[in-house]
This record gives structure tokens, sequence and C-alpha cells, in this order.
């Protein structure tokens, strides 16, 4: 008897927070329940009217969500450039101890490019890739331990297509993983699922440079046993993909327990304005 | 003049916190994510709102909103869209069912039941997503999320009761 008593309140209870509208609550949570499930369907609608409507829905939410994030991104902001001004004089005198020799060096890579020239030519390789890019500005700075992403002022009304490299000045960032109308998603390269073809020079090794998560650097995959890979080689991306363009820098190899990853010449806190590639 | 205008802001801010503070963290995303061990964590600090108010004044937060809430944050974290109001309207089940079934209410019980709720609502969302959307999660990073949000819990349940206290307080000034 107490126990079926006991299962009555039981259920008495399961009903009443599933189906029972309380104080103030215009819908019971059965009713939204069904409703959410019937949204999370039309995840599988990737085209037509209902893309269309996500993609103004996104937008408008990427629009306010810059509004409201604007004073702790202006706090963000101000708090690197404090950090930079403390560490200014121990980076002027670390310039000033460098000799870079710029000169020369800018008459070796003028010498370099049209010998590289020249030889494309030789062997009749084309260039597929657009040298045009779109300057963005960086509306939402989305860095979560599932997420590590970006969202730009620019969308396919500007031209911009799914998958293309972004670059902040030359080095690479990351590329477009979601295009709205007026906002676009960069899916960084230090995310877990990114992974990006690349190439080791000087010693020409091919490997998947994987995101692991960390925003200073990233871990190498299919990494070949035989090439000398040394500290400080330059990674660049490879274009094997087709899609992302080759040689734009992604950073240099550092070594770690034994082990080598990739250090990226790009401050994943610090990104404000990006170039898309078209 | 001015006083009772700016009373009468105060007034409507504490009443509307819990909903302001919602949609505040799922439009900003803020989740206080630190690296521990070369992996990096957060807290959802959504999940410990809404369990708190749906339980103790479940008539601040409308359900309705808390679906919108979700979308907002499947939005902002790229999600599967209506993911995450499905998990907090789950969690708003629970609590709701908690606070049926609890006669004595005391933070323990809640601490515990919130660790229970939020396991659950964990596992329903690493479910669906990996199950039906080949989303790729970590499941270690999402329980360990999970676990540190139910750590910071009692934290947070203070400080809502003082709100709770000082909206209390200003309805009966009135």
């Amino acid at each position: 008897m107490a126990t079926e008593t006991g299962r009555d309140d039981f259920v008495i209870a399961i009903r009443s927070a599933f189906l029972k509208k309380g104080t103030r609550q215009k819908f019971s949570l059965f009713t939204l329940l069904i409703i959410s499930t019937l949204v999370l369907s039309l995840e599988y609608f990737k085209s037509g009217p209902v893309d269309t409507f996500r993609s103004i829905a996104k937008d408008l939410i990427f629009k306010g969500s810059f509004f409201i994030s604007e004073p702790f991104v202006y706090i963000k902001k101000n708090y690197y450039n404090f950090k930079d001004h403390l560490q200014m004089y121990e980076k002027y005198t670390e310039l000033k101890n460098k000799n870079y020799n710029l000169d020369s060096l800018k008459n070796e890579n003028k010498f370099y490019k049209s010998e590289n020239n020249r030889l494309k030519k030789l062997i009749d390789e084309k260039n597929i890739y657009s040298k045009e890019s779109l300057l963005s500005k960086v509306l939402l700075d989305q860095q979560s331990p599932y997420l590590k992403s970006i969202i730009i002022n620019k969308g396919f009304k500007h031209g911009i297509k799914l998958g293309t490299a972004v670059k902040e000045k030359s080095y690479f960032v990351g590329k477009i993983i979601n295009v709205n109308f007026l906002t676009s998603r960069i899916l960084l390269a230090n995310d877990l699922n990114s992974k990006i073809p690349v190439i080791i020079e000087p010693s020409g090794a091919n490997a998947i440079l994987s995101g692991q998560g960390n925003n200073n650097y990233a871990g190498l995959e299919y990494l070949p046993k035989l090439k000398k890979i040394k500290e400080g080689d330059i990674v660049y991306t490879s274009g094997i993909d087709g899609i992302i363009p080759q040689a734009i820098p992604v950073g240099k190899i550092i070594e770690k327990d034994e082990n080598l990853f990739v250090e990226f010449f790009v401050d994943f806190n610090q990104l404000k304005y990006v170039s898309v590639n078209k | 003049m001015a006083q009772s205008n700016l009373r009468k802001i105060y007034k409507n801010f504490i009443h509307a916190f819990p909903l302001l503070f919602i949609f505040f963290l799922a439009f900003t995303g803020f989740d206080l994510t630190f690296f521990l061990f070369e992996n990096s964590f957060s807290f959802n600090f959504i999940y410990a709102v809404i369990f708190y108010w749906v339980l103790k004044k479940p008539e601040r937060l409308g359900y309705g909103l808390i679906f919108l809430v979700g979308i907002i944050n499947d939005v902002v974290q790229n999600f599967p869209i209506g993911i995450s109001s499905i998990n907090y309207l789950f969690l708003c089940a629970i609590a709701s069912f908690i606070r049926a079934r609890t006669l004595m209410p005391n933070l323990l019980y809640d601490w515990i039941f919130f660790l229970i709720a939020i396991m659950i609502v964990s596992s329903v969302n690493y479910t669906i997503l990996t199950l039906v959307f080949d989303y790729p999660i970590k499941y270690g990073t999402l329980m360990f999320s999970s676990f540190i949000t139910f750590l910071i819990y009692p934290a947070l349940s203070k400080i809502f009761y003082q709100i709770t206290i000082i909206d209390l307080r200003e309805e009966n000034a009135q």
C-alpha cells in the first residue's frame, strides 16, 4: 500500500514537472521540449528557405552578441595594450640586439621570387588561387573548450565562400566553416577539429597540422619519420587540399617532451582584423 | 524624482536579474575558460542559474525564455540549433521534479541533486551530439566541465540567495 502511494507521488511529481504550467509560465515543459526537438530536426535542411531563415537568425544573434560583448572586448583590448606596454622595453632591447640586415634580406627575397616565377613558367604551373583578399572585422571571439572560432562581419553578400583561408597580416589564422548573409564563422587553426595540410621547410616534409585546443601551439600528424625536421623550421600551408592556398606561414617547429609541435605566429587572443581570401 | 527613478531601475534590475544574467551569459558565451594540464575547461554558469532559480523561484525564469536562451547559446557556440534548449528544459524538468518532492530544502541536498541533474543533462547532450549529429566533442572535457560547475554551485547559490533576499526586501518595501 505504502509502495503504491510512493509510486503515485513519483508519477504525480513527474507529470507536474513536465505538463503543469507553473505560475506566470506560458508554456509547459513538454510543449517546449517538442518544439526544441522540431527545431533540432531542422538542422538536416542545409538549403532552401529553412537555411535562409537560419542564416538571418544567426546574423541577428551575432550582431546582438557583438553589442553586448563590446564593453568586455574593450576591457580585454586595454588589458592586452597594458601588457604590451609593460613588455615594451624588453622587446625593444631584444630587437635592438638582433641584427636583421633587412636590405640584404629584401634583395635576397626579390631574387628568390623572380627565380620562383621563372621556374613556375618553365613547368607551366598555373596559380589557381585568387590573390584578392577582403579585410574583415572580428565581431566575436568564441574560445571555449569545445570550440575555438571567431565571427567576422562579412558573409556571402560580400562574396565569402566556405572553406577559404583566413590570414592576419600574412600569417594563417584558420578557415571559413560557416557563411551567413552578413557574417561568417572562422574555425581557428588551434581548434580540436582543425586539420590543415602543411609543408615544413627546408626539409619539404608534408604533414597535417592538428589543433589541440591550445592557443600557442598545435600538433603534427602523419609526419614522415625519415625527414630531418629540427626546432625552428618554418611551417607553411601546403595547398594540397586545393582550397587553402599554399605558402601561408603558420608557425615554427618547437620540441616538447621529444615530440614536435608547431608554435603559431598568430596570437589568437588579439585578433581584431583578418583578411579572407576571395 | 531622480532618486525615485533610480530606485525603480534598481528594483526592476534586481527583479529581472536571473533573466538578464542568463541572456548575458548566452549572448557573450562567458564561461571563464582556463587551462589545466594543457587542456582547456570551463564553467557552465547557465546550468547553475537555471537550476537555482527553477528550484527556488520558478516564477522569475519563464520556460519560454529558457528555450530562447538555448537557441542563442547554440548559435554563439556553433552547436546544432535546439540542442541547448533541450538540455536546459531537461534541467528545468529535473529541478521542478526535485522541488515537488522536497519537503525540507537544504543546500547539501540541492548540491547533490545538482550533480545528478547536470550529469544526466550532459550525458543527454553528449549522446545527441555524437550519435545524431556526429559532432566531435571530448567526453572527458564535457564531464569535467560539468563537475567543476558542480563544485562552484554552493558559492553561486549563496550569491543568488542574497539577490533573492534583496528582491524580497524591495518587494516588501513597496
